[in-house]
């Protein structure tokens, strides 16, 4: 990998844009520039809108109509692309340029088998014959290392794992052998363990076959974890590039450094992560009118059980109307007590049955066996009115928790009214006011509609939403999940600040360790529907005891335990 | 570039002019008492005198008459405005009917599911499983044999609405269900749910609004389907009676003529009805193009 070597992506001053309606442009891309040299994996980071799965899709010629690119030159492997067609003379994406998408569960083709899909390419890219073909799938399928590959072949996607899925992805991107990989999110919807094997995959690829591999994600950890060099995009243009070490451990861009900042870290325990803070005179009013209306839930200890589950177990299916269905058990035996004013974190992997608890406290799912104490009333069947106003909920998705045809004040104001804690609808409409700023909106925020908000905007209105009814307990799934680092990090902080707000007790859940350690005060880690270690969050993250604990400690991709290992040994 | 944007949103040309066509329609049935020349109803405003005497524009016409008149001796244009707006009545009716009873029993199966859902949908099909035309005919008989001549003169347009929705609010009810289904998956139904709201708040507050837009198309085709259904009851002799015709009964009259030379008493109500069936078909289309979920933006 020297100097002399050929780069097999070299990006000038590429811009793309985007007419719109109105007759203006939108820049997506500004003028950036980028090289990756053979066996080189370049990041490439940025928010939502950054538009950094753009300079991905143009190099593939995947731009989607109207969008073009208006300047630059982008060469592969010395091939320079065609401004005017998108395409490349000599370069057939797919055979020169291999694509790994997010989504494994929607990247293959349900109807064709592994086999058909991997050998596609190369029946028409390499002309070769189909028993050449196969032979060469089962190497590719032994080389992303799935477990009995002859057997694998003839599967349809759905029979493998998304982990498995993915490696076939891969394998198709390397079916080919292109000098040039383009992985968009390769592992974002992974889980860590999963992710950990997909990355090192990756990483063996790049080093062994010489394969340049531009890595286009939002996670530092994964940046941390495999990348050579890495470049942040902000709005369409570069805002840093350079080593993956020296851009991580010191950033020079102030938007970089921010953005490094706000990534949660695993090692330690921030009182606040340092993201620009929203606290107005405004929102401070607005919180010391909630933590006075909300003055009943200030009773009772801190050490106070409200919430306690004891042996909960919950399945699915099992019961058809005429026919019996197999028994899903999502749950088995689960018992943890949610003490007043304390966070208490959740975590696992997909399919550990976390969200299947929320939803059962919650009451969207009734439990097949074991109890629910809250504030001193078993919950289950039919709840009393005071149990489901005391127990509120913020959901994962922004995107889909309000109703896109009411308005905001009409959302949050819907359960005031409903719970009778203010007298009229005028009343209930300042009341709603009073939490949009709470919360860190404007106050006018709530004569629009859902649509006209961000993610995180959105996930502020949702916890307003919840805060209305003056909930002692609120279940938080996966409330960040589906943002960005930064609003992350001022939507953690918010929930902190809102915790102590009269003693509000919070269930949180979450796949993200980091988080988890930044949020919860204990915490519980599940797997295959049982509690397998719960214990001070302090103490989980400094002596795990379980394998299975330790494990997804030491999986999770970390900025600082990466770079501290590596300064550690130079 | 604005005039371009503006023509984006514009529907197509055939849209506007159907837009068009249907509001003159709807204006002639509104004010038809004031526009037509006579009132068909009233046996005293026209004359066994008058009778098959051409359109206007044709020999023997008589500018009286501008589209003719039929075996009675009733002025063509009269007839087909009040034909027209009888039509529209009974349509707009069965639509309403079917929609309302197809949109609370599909949200009602689709929100609770399980037993309550299979009730619902095993009805449903039942009743989709006799063909409109037979069902209708079916009770328009026994309501003929039921009720004496006059009584059925008042009864007619309820028992055609009520025949034709008894079919058409199966659709309504697999689309609703369908779409509820997708709904109450959806964070801010189960949102809704943990705030504690009940369940008929959920349905109609948050649930409803947002399916509504589907109803909306559905209920546009099946105008133009129940306009039909109820032309062709009436021309088969189960709707509405000769003394207060539909477009379908004028057809039926019109059509032991047409062959003797009277061809303008079948020609003149059907192309009306050719013409409104169109208008309500080409607006459906547009209406369910434009509501497409795969194509709106979220």
């Amino acid at each position: 990998m020297t100097e002399t070597t050929r780069p097999v992506l070299d990006i000038r001053n590429l811009r793309v844009e985007y007419p719109l309606a109105n007759g203006d442009t939108l820049v997506a891309v500004k003028d950036i520039d980028l090289t990756i040299r053979p066996g080189e994996i370049h990041a490439l980071v940025g928010e939502s809108g950054a538009g950094k799965t753009t300079v991905g899709n143009a190099l593939m010629g995947l731009l989607q109509a109207p969008g073009k690119i208006a300047a630059g030159s982008i060469v592969i492997a010395g091939k320079e692309i065609n401004l005017r067609t998108g395409r490349t003379e000599g370069i057939v994406p797919g055979r020169d340029v291999g694509a790994i998408f997010q989504d494994p569960m929607t990247s293959l083709n349900p109807l064709f088998t592994v086999e058909s899909q991997l050998c596609e390419g190369m029946l028409t890219h390499l002309k070769l014959s189909s028993r050449e073909a196969k032979a060469r799938a089962l190497e590719l399928m032994k080389a992303v290392g799935i477990p009995e590959p002859e057997r694998r072949l003839g599967s349809y996607p759905h029979q493998l794992s998304g982990g498995q899925r993915q490696r076939v992805v891969i394998a198709t991107a390397l079916a080919c052998n292109p000098q040039l990989i383009v992985a968009d999110e390769p592992t974002t919807a992974l889980d860590v363990s999963v992710q950990a094997q997909i990355l090192k995959l990756i990483r063996d690829l790049a080093d062994q076959r010489g394969v340049g591999v531009l890595l286009v994600t939002h996670n530092m950890g994964v940046v941390a974890e495999i990348a050579d060099r890495v470049t942040i995009m902000q709005n369409g243009a570069v805002v840093e590039s350079g080593p993956t070490r020296e851009v991580l451990t010191a950033p020079k861009a102030p938007y970089a450094r921010t953005l490094i900042a706000a990534v949660p870290p695993i090692d330690t325990r921030l009182e606040r992560l340092p993201v620009p803070s929203e606290e107005t005179k405004v929102t401070l009013d607005a919180r010391a009118t909630v933590r006075r209306k909300s003055a009943k839930s200030e009773t009772g200890s801190r050490d106070e059980v409200v919430l306690s589950v004891r042996d909960l177990a919950v399945e699915y299916g099992g019961r058809g109307l005429l026919r019996k269905t197999s028994v899903f058990k999502a749950v088995k035996g689960v018992s943890f007590d949610v003490r007043r004013g304390e966070i208490f974190g959740l975590v696992g992997e997909s399919g550990c049955g976390k969200t299947t608890v929320a939803n059962t406290i919650a009451g969207l799912v009734t439990q097949s066996a074991g109890s629910i104490d809250f504030e001193g009333t078993a919950l289950g069947g039919r709840r009393e009115k005071s149990i489901r106003q005391s127990l509120q909920m913020v959901f994962q998705d922004p995107y889909s928790a309000l109703n896109p045809r009411l308005r905001i004040n009409a959302a949050i104001a819907e359960p005031i009214l409903f719970y009778k804690l203010a007298s009229n609808a005028d009343e209930a409409r300042r009341d709603a006011k009073t939490l949009l700023e709470a919360v860190g909106l404007p106050a006018d925020a709530g004569a629009r509609f859902a649509h006209a908000f961000s993610g995180g905007q959105r996930q502020r209105i949702a916890i307003a939403r919840a805060l209305g009814p003056r909930p002692s307990l609120l279940i938080c799934d996966e409330p960040t999940s589906a943002l960005d680092v930064s609003v992350q990090a001022q939507l953690l902080n918010l929930l902190k600040d809102l915790r102590d707000l009269a003693g509000l007790s919070m269930l949180f859940i979450s796949h993200d360790l980091a988080v988890i350690r930044q949020m919860c005060d204990r915490v519980a880690v599940m797997k295959a529907g049982e509690i397998v270690e719960l214990a001070d969050t302090e103490t989980l993250f400094t002596a795990p005891k379980h394998e299975y604990t330790r494990e997804l400690l030491r999986l999770a991709p970390s900025v600082e335990r990466i770079m501290g290992r590596e300064l550690a040994s130079a | 570039m604005a005039t371009q944007s503006l023509m984006r949103r514009l529907p197509p040309v055939s849209v506007v002019i159907a837009s068009l066509v249907l509001v003159v329609m709807l204006v002639l049935v509104i004010f038809a008492p004031l526009i037509a020349p006579m009132d068909p109803r009233d046996v005293a405003s026209y004359s066994l005198m008058d009778m098959e005497i051409p359109p206007a524009f044709m020999e023997g016409g008589d500018s009286r008459f501008l589209l003719g008149t039929d075996n009675q001796g009733r002025d063509l244009v009269s007839v087909i405005l009040f034909g027209l707006r009888i039509s529209v009545v009974i349509g707009l009716g069965a639509v309403v009917f079917a929609a309302v009873l197809g949109v609370v029993l599909g949200l009602v199966a689709g929100f609770f599911g399980g037993v309550v859902d299979s009730i619902v949908m095993r009805i449903a099909d039942i009743f989709v499983s006799f063909p409109t035309i037979l069902v209708a005919l079916l009770i328009s008989g026994i309501a003929r044999a039921q009720l004496s001549a006059e009584m059925m003169l008042a009864w007619a347009p309820l028992v055609l609405i009520f025949s034709i929705a008894i079919n058409e609010w199966v659709q309504y009810a697999r689309t609703v269900r369908a779409s509820t289904m997708v709904e109450i998956a959806r964070d801010y139904v189960r949102a809704a749910k943990v705030i504690g709201l009940p369940s008929t708040r959920i349905m109609g507050r948050h649930i409803l609004p947002n399916i509504l837009s589907s109803v909306m198309v559905i209920a546009t085709i099946n105008l133009a389907g129940a306009i039909l259904t109820e032309a062709t009851l009436s021309f088969l002799g189960a709707g509405m009676p000769p003394t207060y015709p539909s477009l379908g009964t004028l057809i039926r009259i019109g059509n032991q003529f047409l062959f003797s030379g009277l061809w303008w008493i079948a020609v003149m109500p059907a192309t009306v009805l050719v013409i409104l069936v169109l208008a309500v078909n080409v607006i459906g289309d547009y209406l369910r193009d434009h509501f497409n979920p795969k194509l709106m933006a979220r």
